[in-house]
């Protein structure tokens, strides 16, 4: 950062971020571990609402537990930190009683798709306007690093000191399976893309799903032995491969590499604005 | 035709204790049901999936017990009225819910249709095995409100007066039916829409800036609360917070908020519970019930009065808060006390704290299935007059 030379002007430097930063936030400035991928990304998503120029006190920040879970909390206009798991109920009866609210849910890989997983894949079944932000670090980082349903085989976490024995989850094509509208994956690296695709998602009608690759340096790098956090995501890089690039490529070659850009769009009707369509009709027939 | 006739169906008819619940929710104001089906609750759900739509609501059907109460808590924080209504096995996967709702203080209605337990139990039966976990069922300590009806036309009304103690103590609140309340057909009249009474939460009367969100500056105890969008910068968790919301550790902190979550329903039991109350004159002896069970209660109590052997009947109308005063009051009177009830004896408990020191109480248990028969509570009765 270019420091003015003429000490009169010389402000302290804000960081973006502050002007949407909740003053009396817990563990200030914030709980994430030094590195963690949490804290740009909700960088990216108050970037998206900034750009996209929303009425934030019509923006809900939706969370329920762990390290992304916790975003919420930070958001300096309404919150709605619920409980692990049931992040994407409480949004779907927010937005059910409020449509011209944009509701936002961050949800970390094992509160998305492990105790939450019922909830995730009926909520883009039923295509409820809502745009679910899923930070997947490949572990359980609060609670000290266990295993999650996204961890790749084979590797170590504090609950697989023997190398993980389960397969994961690939949470984007669990979501395109399940009716999701928008569904895109990026890394932390791609910061450009990861706010375009909130800003997209926020736009879409319908259920969006943002898989967003993130390092957890302390937990899930440090018992892999990748390294610290810019190690991390030049790792990240590394495996990345884009979507248009990876569909010309055999699948053995495509073995734990992660697949990304904007994998899915389709319109379809939305939940609410459907639900109450079917009724204004129903009322109309019961006058006639 | 208004929203309100929509809404409000007044006459008289013959209706399912469930019917008429979904009668009671669409007069009170319900904007959302969300619910998983669950025999004995299940007619509730599509009289709310039929109806509610054409009053301007919303019916969704959630994957699960978590994901209803879930969205429940999440249009009530919107600014609506919300329900769901399960049994007593939903309520075990709600439970997590009713405490965040308890803590953040989301005002709600929870119909538990009780059918027989443990466990899956027998579905098509009913039990009063509830009376617990819908109050204790939660970690930590709070207090609720919970409701029993006792027929049809109260199916009606105290899911009525659910909602209005809901919206006034924000707060989760129990109709605890059973069964046999939840399926049996009788006489039910809804009144006119300007006759029945309802209360809406209070809104702040300051600007966001101004606004504290969990202060409680009135005697009730209950903070004002503004609807998610409405300005006011929610802070919404059910982490131990302080009066502006910030989470805190603090033992100060989490006494005075723990106290205050307690007292705003206990310090006002003695206006949230009701009992009703039949020969009370001369009776030395007392049968105190609750839900279906209280039917046969009265009968036995009124047989033996025509017997020459005076014998006070009460019934619980509110379990919890526990109706402590109108019992200490009256069991001064009493040398004994009968309590029915359709589980191995638990609001007898309650009983015994309160009246156990003037009247000597005696548990009728039965476990669900069966209920007592007016016979069989006459004659444990009967014996206090040998």
């Amino acid at each position: 950062m270019n420091e003015k030379t003429t000490t009169e002007k010389k402000t302290k430097p804000v960081h973006p971020v502050l002007n949407h930063f909740r003053e009396d936030s817990p563990g200030t400035p914030h709980l994430w571990c030094p590195g963690c991928g949490v804290g740009q990304v909700w960088h990216f998503t108050t970037k998206a609402i900034e750009e996209l120029g929303l009425d934030e006190d019509r923006v809900l920040w939706v969370g329920g537990s762990g390290c992304t879970g916790r975003m919420c909390t930070y958001w300096h206009k309404d919150f709605f930190h619920t409980l692990h798991g049931r992040a994407l109920s409480f949004a779907t009866g927010v937005k059910l009683a409020r449509p011209e609210m944009t509701v936002l849910v961050h949800s970390g890989d094992g509160e998305c798709v492990a105790i939450g997983g019922n909830h995730l894949i009926h909520a883009a079944r039923r295509n409820v306007d809502i745009t679910l932000i899923a930070i997947n670090n490949f572990n359980y980082g609060m609670t000290g690093g266990q295993f999650s349903p996204t961890t790749p085989s084979s590797v170590y976490t504090s609950t697989t000191p023997y190398g993980n024995q389960e397969a994961p989850f690939d949470l984007s094509t669990l979501m395109k399976e399940a009716g999701a509208t928008y569904i895109a994956r990026w890394t932390t690296v791609h910061a450009r893309q990861v706010i375009n695709a909130i800003k997209k998602g926020i736009q879409n009608k319908g259920f969006s799903f943002i898989e967003v690759l993130a390092q957890c340096p302390t937990q899930y790098g440090r018992r892999n032995k990748l390294g610290d956090a810019v190690q991390m995501m030049e790792w990240l890089k590394a495996n990345s491969i884009p979507k248009e690039k990876a569909e010309k490529m055999p699948p053995e070659e495509l073995k734990g590499k992660f697949i990304i850009g904007e994998l899915f769009a389709d319109t379809r009707p939305e939940f609410s604005d459907y639900m109450r369509a079917v009724a204004a009709e129903a009322a109309r027939k019961e006058e006639t | 035709m208004t929203l309100a006739n929509k809404r409000v169906r007044t006459g008289t008819y013959f209706l399912q204790g469930n019917e008429a619940c979904g009668e009671g929710a669409l007069a009170a104001g319900c904007m959302l049901f969300a619910g998983y089906p669950i025999t004995p609750a299940t007619e509730i759900a599509e009289f709310m999936a039929g109806r509610l739509p054409r009053a301007g609501g919303i019916y969704i059907q959630g994957e699960d017990e978590l994901a209803s109460l879930g969205m429940v808590l999440g249009a009530s924080a919107a600014g609506w009225k919300a329900m769901t209504a399960t049994s007593g096995n939903g309520i075990c996967l709600m439970q997590e819910e009713i405490g965040y709702a308890a803590m953040t203080e989301i005002p709600c209605v929870i119909v538990d249709a009780q059918r027989a337990g443990p466990g899956t139990g027998i579905a098509t039966k009913s039990m009063q095995g509830d009376v617990y976990q819908v109050r204790y069922g939660s970690n930590g300590d709070y207090s609720i409100i919970a409701l029993a009806p006792s027929s049809p036309q109260e199916m009606f009304d105290l899911t009525v007066e659910a909602f209005n103690f809901a919206e006034m103590y924000r707060t989760p609140v129990f109709l605890l039916a059973d069964e046999i309340v939840s399926h049996m057909r009788e006489r039910v009249t809804i009144p006119p829409a300007e006759k029945i009474h309802l209360i809406e939460r209070k809104k702040p009367e300051v600007p966001p800036d101004q606004f504290v969100p969990f202060r409680a500056e009135t005697p009730d105890g209950v903070p004002p609360m503004p609807s998610f969008g409405d300005g006011y910068a929610l802070p919404v968790s059910s982490f131990a917070r302080s009066e502006t919301g910030r989470p805190t550790t603090d033992f100060k902190n989490q006494d005075r908020l723990v106290r205050r979550l307690w007292e705003k329903i206990e310090n006002h039991a003695d206006s949230i519970a009701r009992v009703e109350t039949e020969g009370l004159e001369e009776a030395r002896v007392a049968v105190i019930s609750y839900g279906s069970v209280s039917r046969a209660a009265k009968d036995a109590a009124r047989n033996l009065r025509r017997q020459g052997k005076p014998v006070a009947f009460m019934r619980l109308i509110t379990l919890w808060p526990f109706p402590d005063k109108q019992i200490r009051e009256l069991a001064k009177q009493w040398k004994a006390v009968f309590v029915p009830e359709m589980n191995m004896g638990k609001m007898v408990r309650e009983v015994e704290r309160v009246a156990g020191k003037f009247a000597e109480v005696f548990s009728l248990p039965k476990p669900g299935v069966d209920m007592h028969t007016p016979a069989e509570i006459q004659q444990a009765m009967e014996r206090m007059f040998a």
